[in-house]
């Protein structure tokens, strides 16, 4: 995990979040009384280490929908970028060739007028 | 269909555009034709020629979708704005390229045209008549709507009629054809799109956005062609789960927040 954040191929903030998940789980493994009172909180008595798995999943489900919201973004910004790009290259091959003096044509002179509105 | 590289076709009869005040009122406004593509190279050109036969002084703007074709250069031939999406990025996001680029520019009138020569831009002044006249923000072509034939598979029918019936019951107001890629849309209609434009299932919640945004729409009749080529990207054995999935965009859309718009 750390050698992950290290190489820069995590951002830290995920980082947390998984980091916190794990010392949790480790945390709950390790210290049997405090999974017993816990579980005895909810109301698990046939088998503590069930709520371990209970737990475990919940982080998991956060996880899980914290991506979605990040892919969501991605998703959007890619979108937008992917339009910028469009609308921007052919903004740059219309000055192109009104600065070669090419063909004369139609959207070449409009995108010139266009500009000077 | 004619190959004719540019505009001015020598049959006068191919000139349909009606009354004189809407040609006056249509020579006023700067005006753009927006052409989503993705694969159209068996249409493309056609379309391109109609629309220019139509009236020269619409500026047109083909939006490529990522075409593995040779879409993009049967355009570029024929001296258009090409707009090349690196990656395909689903109607919805060519679409609002196509807005982005008419918001941009300053124009102040917009028609959309799909590739696949379904819409015939010799239909164009029914959907521009209301625009023009300033009784809407958006003039849709609707199949259905008027008398107008025009043949569709039974399933098609019915999810089609279903979703109209939704859709008329959330937008108040009576809607036939939802899935009408063929309109016409004014600076407001351009600017709305430009900011904020849906991306999975776009004409249905297209049309709920901008009732949202209280803008104006209305829907009137208009022939549609079968496709002359390419295959729609709607097939019959997906239409349930289509509806399902249109049906939760469109309630999503409903209360999602609204983007704010650029001014300009």
């Amino acid at each position: 995990m750390l050698e992950l954040i290290r190489s820069r191929r995590l951002r830290e903030r995920y980082a947390i979040l998984w980091l916190v998940t794990g010392i949790v789980l480790l945390a709950l493994s390790l210290w049997r009384d405090g999974l017993n009172t816990l579980a005895g909180w909810l109301g698990v008595e046939t088998y503590p280490p069930s709520v371990l798995f209970a737990v475990a999943s919940l982080f998991i489900l956060v996880v899980l929908l914290h991506y979605s919201t990040v892919i969501s973004r991605l998703a959007d910004q890619n979108t937008i970028l992917a339009q910028r790009l469009a609308l921007l290259e052919h903004e740059l091959e219309g000055r192109g060739e009104s600065a070669a003096g090419a063909t004369p044509s139609g959207p070449v002179e409009d995108s010139a007028s266009d500009r000077r509105a | 269909m004619a190959e004719v590289a540019t505009g001015a076709p020598e049959a006068p009869s191919s000139r349909p555009l009606g009354a004189p005040e809407l040609v006056s009122a249509l020579a006023k406004r700067r005006r753009i034709a927006i052409v989503p593509a993705l694969n159209e190279e068996g249409s493309i050109g056609a379309v391109i020629d109609e629309i220019k036969a139509f009236d020269p002084g619409f500026e047109i703007v083909v939006v490529d979708d990522g075409s593995i074709d040779g879409t993009r250069e049967i355009a570029r031939a024929r001296g258009v704005h090409v707009l090349r999406l690196p990656f395909n990025l689903g109607i919805g996001g060519a679409v609002q390229t196509g807005y982005k680029f008419a918001f941009e520019r300053g124009y102040e009138l917009a028609v959309q045209i799909d590739a696949d020569g379904q819409h015939d831009p010799r239909e164009l002044p029914a959907i521009l008549r209301p625009v023009l006249a300033g009784e809407v923000d958006m003039a849709v072509g609707s199949r259905f709507a008027g008398t107008k034939g025009y043949r569709v598979p039974f399933m098609r029918r019915l999810g089609t009629r279903l979703f109209a019936g939704v859709i008329s019951a959330i937008v108040r107001q009576r809607v036939t054809d939802t899935t009408s890629g063929f309109r016409a849309v004014n600076r407001r209609g351009i600017r709305l799109f430009a900011a904020d434009y849906p991306h999975d299932y776009p004409e249905v919640e297209a049309t709920v956005l901008l009732i949202k945004h209280r803008l104006r729409l209305c829907e009137v009749p208009v022939a549609m062609r079968e496709r002359t080529a390419g295959r729609s990207s709607i097939r019959v054995p997906h239409s349930i789960l289509y509806m399902v999935k249109v049906l939760l965009a469109v309630f999503v859309g409903i209360f999602r927040r609204t983007v704010p718009l650029e001014e300009r």
